[in-house]
């Protein structure tokens, strides 16, 4: 039996047959405590049966599709290289770009040879420094079609569902995302509590507009736009309140302490009706509107006015951010991310730009908090859940740590096709479901794409320079022998 | 003293009436934390990262036991005498398998090839807190999101009073189970061939392994051992407040607690600290709403963490066990 597992093809059988039982539960009906294995026997077309032949059962059609993955895997297993090995040779065409990108992506897999590698790095090297003015133009140029883009987008898309989608599901999400990519992806600190700054942005904008049975900050309710100000200085405020005292914590740590900060802002939000009227949620809360001089404008129930608002927002703190990576601050997160120890020996405080990270992270959370607010009206304490940290963490993962045009593409990207899923239960996916393949999706992520879809470049390096830094222990491990 | 003095001074009457009434079922919520903890410590000692997914494998166990306790009770009779201390354990050995047969997966898929890559340490945390979020949710597609109660397989009346408090079968069945699972850990932490070798990983792996130490295979029993507690656990937990799919999210976070106020990576730390924490929580009902335990006992975690973050018996599974 053990002899039996030992064989490749055997345990790629398995592994196959398990990953298929998975999807098999995971993309099934619902189950329930009395029938919960309806994820392999539910059947499928049970409406267009015919004559019984379609009412298989959904464990058989995974279990055929199995075998199937699994034949097609051991053939290029077996196979595969030889016919790789012709490929290769027929499209290789030895000019600089195509070697740059080769060693960049043998570097992803993760099998770079280093004599390979650091000649490529030269070759590129060059090309880079050439294009580099180049380079520059064009980016510029595609950040300014794509915003070109983003201005035009709800022109091109009409429909009620999906200009509410942009604003509720995509541009809040986009900002929750960058901001706690300055966490997450600047200076490393894993921060699972981050709704909580969410959350006060958006209890602040009902406190300032006297939606609570709080008074109001200044006796009388004001305009939601005096909120944005003050939700971000608050949240700022927490964020340093929550830093200071937990971000000596090793990273660990530090996670499960957010976490916990998470969760205390969610309790406190349902139980202290005094102050957030707990789980009844606040008073419908004001739009925004600008009396200033002859401009005038209210902002009304419609979800467009909100779009170009938030992206206003959404392309000041992208500059912001972008400038402050590549700013002495930026500089020192990278430092603290990297080493923290070698950070401190040359003179930068780690607490306190961890501090910093924290309060300028938060700080998109708070307007995003303001944003929904105003825009959805009312505020209830069960929009602010765990789970909604760990979905915005997903969309840093997804995109790259680090990366900002990475975390933009990531939370567009997960969040369009989450409204599409949404809009017209597809494929009998129920909004629930999301969740399973959120999570994972972090397991694929890190196991096969720890950087992200869009790297950055400097902490993929990182990655490598710490997967590459083992590679002389597990030589001995290998020669010496762990399996004794 | 002041307004808090006066506030104390206020329940201390009540503190007073019913202290042992609390003080017994903060003991026994104590074991069930301490029975958690331990998964959390041992995994802590081998690979120094806490196991996010800890609370999963202790949702899994409850499962397990919910299902086995409905297949042979349903809603007939309730048993007692041996068919009851019978079915209390199937049900542990139910929840216990569970739980290491998960805590197996979970290595395999969300740590070992991190592990063979030496990925940096954040990975390691997303892909948990990934294992987790996952596995909670699917439970939650799979069985209904809503919380169901165990059939219970004893009646759970009062057996004896300990200075006017009455101990109810409930605890007794934790107090007896825990206390033998804890004592059989601990005996085999110290004195099998496994448990050094455990200890050996604990305290240096590479070394460990030159000295002819499988550490795959010692990470492999460390996650099933912790495992098998926390399914145990999970599944005596399911027998008083019964079952849902979130159910392993606030007591693994109180056992993470535990585990940190023991001192992280000591067994007897874990289940001093779960004992601590649940008699403390259970003395607080008297002081603090009851929707508020929870922000106290994340208190007590971030205060230990900050001011004595190796606990109370100091770090280290080598050495202290």
């Amino acid at each position: 039996m053990n002899d039996l597992l030992k064989r490749a093809y055997v345990r790629r059988l398995l592994i196959t047959l398990g990953i298929v039982a998975v999807i098999a539960l995971m993309t099934g009906p619902p189950g329930s405590n009395q029938a919960p294995t309806s994820g392999f026997t539910g059947s499928y077309a049970e409406h267009a049966s015919f004559f019984g032949l379609f009412r298989t059962q959904r464990w058989v059609v995974f279990l055929f599709l199995g075998l199937i993955v699994w034949g097609i895997a051991s053939f290029i297993i077996v196979y595969g290289k030889t016919v790789r090995h012709s490929i290769t040779r027929f499209f290789t065409v030895p000019s600089a770009a195509t070697a740059s990108s080769r060693g960049v992506d043998d570097l992803a897999l993760g099998k770079m040879s280093f004599a390979g590698s650091s000649r490529n790095a030269l070759v590129s090297s060059i090309a880079h420094t050439r294009s580099l003015s180049r380079q520059r133009s064009v980016r510029y140029g595609m950040l300014g079609a794509l915003l070109v883009f983003a201005i035009f987008l709800p022109r091109l898309e009409s429909s009620a569902f999906w200009q509410a989608a942009m604003v509720e599901q995509i541009a809040v999400y986009v900002l929750l995302a960058i901001g706690l990519n300055v966490v997450v992806g600047y200076a490393g600190l894993l921060d699972l509590g981050y709704v909580a700054f969410y959350a006060i942005g958006a209890y602040t904008t009902a406190w300032v507009t006297g939606a609570l049975p709080l008074p109001p900050l200044f006796g009388h309710a004001l305009n939601p736009f005096f909120a944005i100000p003050i939700a971000i200085f608050l949240v700022m405020v927490a964020g340093i309140l929550l830093g200071a005292p937990t971000l000596r914590l090793r990273g660990d740590y530090l996670a499960i302490v957010t976490l916990g900060f998470g969760e205390i802002v969610t309790i406190f939000a349902n139980n202290l009706y005094g102050i957030t009227n707990g789980s009844l949620g606040s008073q419908p809360i004001p739009h925004p509107s600008i009396h200033l001089g002859p401009i005038k404008y209210v902002w009304t129930l419609k979800p467009v006015p909100y779009y170009y608002l938030a992206l206003g927002f959404i392309v000041l703190f992208l500059i912001i951010f972008s400038l402050l990576e590549h700013s002495r601050v930026g500089r020192a997160w990278t430092a603290i991310r990297e080493d923290e120890v070698a950070a401190e020996s040359v003179g930068i405080n780690p607490l306190k730009y961890k501090v910093m990270a924290f309060a300028i992270g938060a700080a998109s959370a708070g307007f995003a908090g303001v944003l929904t607010a105003s825009q959805s009206n009312r505020v209830y304490p069960s929009s602010f859940t765990l789970t909604f940290s760990i979905n915005i963490l997903v969309l840093v993962i997804l995109g790259g740590m680090g990366s900002i045009a990475g975390v933009v593409l990531g939370a567009v990207l997960i969040q369009t096709v989450t409204e599409f899923l949404n809009n017209g239960q597809h494929w009998g996916y129920q909004a629930s479901d999301l969740y399973i393949y959120l999570g994972a999706l972090l397991i694929v992520m890190m196991i096969f794409r720890p950087a992200g879809l869009i790297p950055s470049k400097r902490r993929k390096r990182e990655i490598q320079v710490s997967e590459a830094d083992h590679e002389s222990s597990h030589m001995d491990e290998a020669l010496l022998g762990d399996d004794v | 003293m002041g307004a808090f003095g006066h506030y104390l001074a206020a329940h201390y009457d009540t503190l007073k009436l019913e202290f042992w009434d609390l003080f017994v079922g903060g003991v026994a919520n104590g074991f069930l934390y301490g029975m958690i903890a331990v998964g959390y410590t041992l995994v802590y000692g081998v690979l120094r990262l806490i196991n996010f997914a800890h609370s999963e494998i202790f949702m899994s166990g409850g499962f397990a036991g919910y299902f086995v306790m409905r297949a042979f009770i349903g809603t007939g009779v309730v048993p007692s005498g041996f068919a009851s201390i019978g079915l209390i354990i199937l049900g542990i050995v139910a929840g216990g398998t569970a739980g290491a047969v998960m805590a197996t997966i979970l290595e395999r898929v969300a740590y070992r090839p991190l592990r063979k890559r030496h990925a940096p340490k954040l990975a390691y945390l997303i892909s948990a807190i990934g294992a987790s979020y996952f596995l909670f949710n699917l439970a939650g597609k799979e069985f209904g999101h809503l919380a169901y109660s165990t059939p219970q397989p004893y009646i759970n009346h009062t057996v004896f009073h300990i200075f006017g408090a009455p101990v109810q079968m409930y605890y007794i069945i934790i107090l007896i189970a825990g206390a033998v699972m804890f004592v059989i850990l601990d005996r085999l932490v110290a004195k099998t061939r496994l448990g050094r070798g455990i200890r050996a990983v604990a305290q240096d792996a590479e070394t460990a392994s030159l000295m002819g130490v499988n550490i795959d295979r010692t990470i492999m029993i460390t996650f099933i051992v912790g495992g098998a507690l926390g399914g145990a656990a999970g599944f005596l937990f399911a027998m008083g407040t019964g079952v849902g799919y979130t159910m392993g999210f606030v007591p693994a976070l109180k056992a993470f607690t535990a585990a940190v106020l023991g001192g992280i990576g000591n067994l007897r730390g874990a289940m001093i600290g779960g004992l601590i924490l649940g008699v403390f929580e259970s003395l607080c009902v008297v002081f603090v709403q009851a929707a508020y335990i929870d922000v106290v006992s994340f208190g007590i975690l971030v205060l230990v963490l900050l001011v004595r973050p190796t606990g109370i018996l100091g770090e280290r599974l080598g050495r202290s066990a």
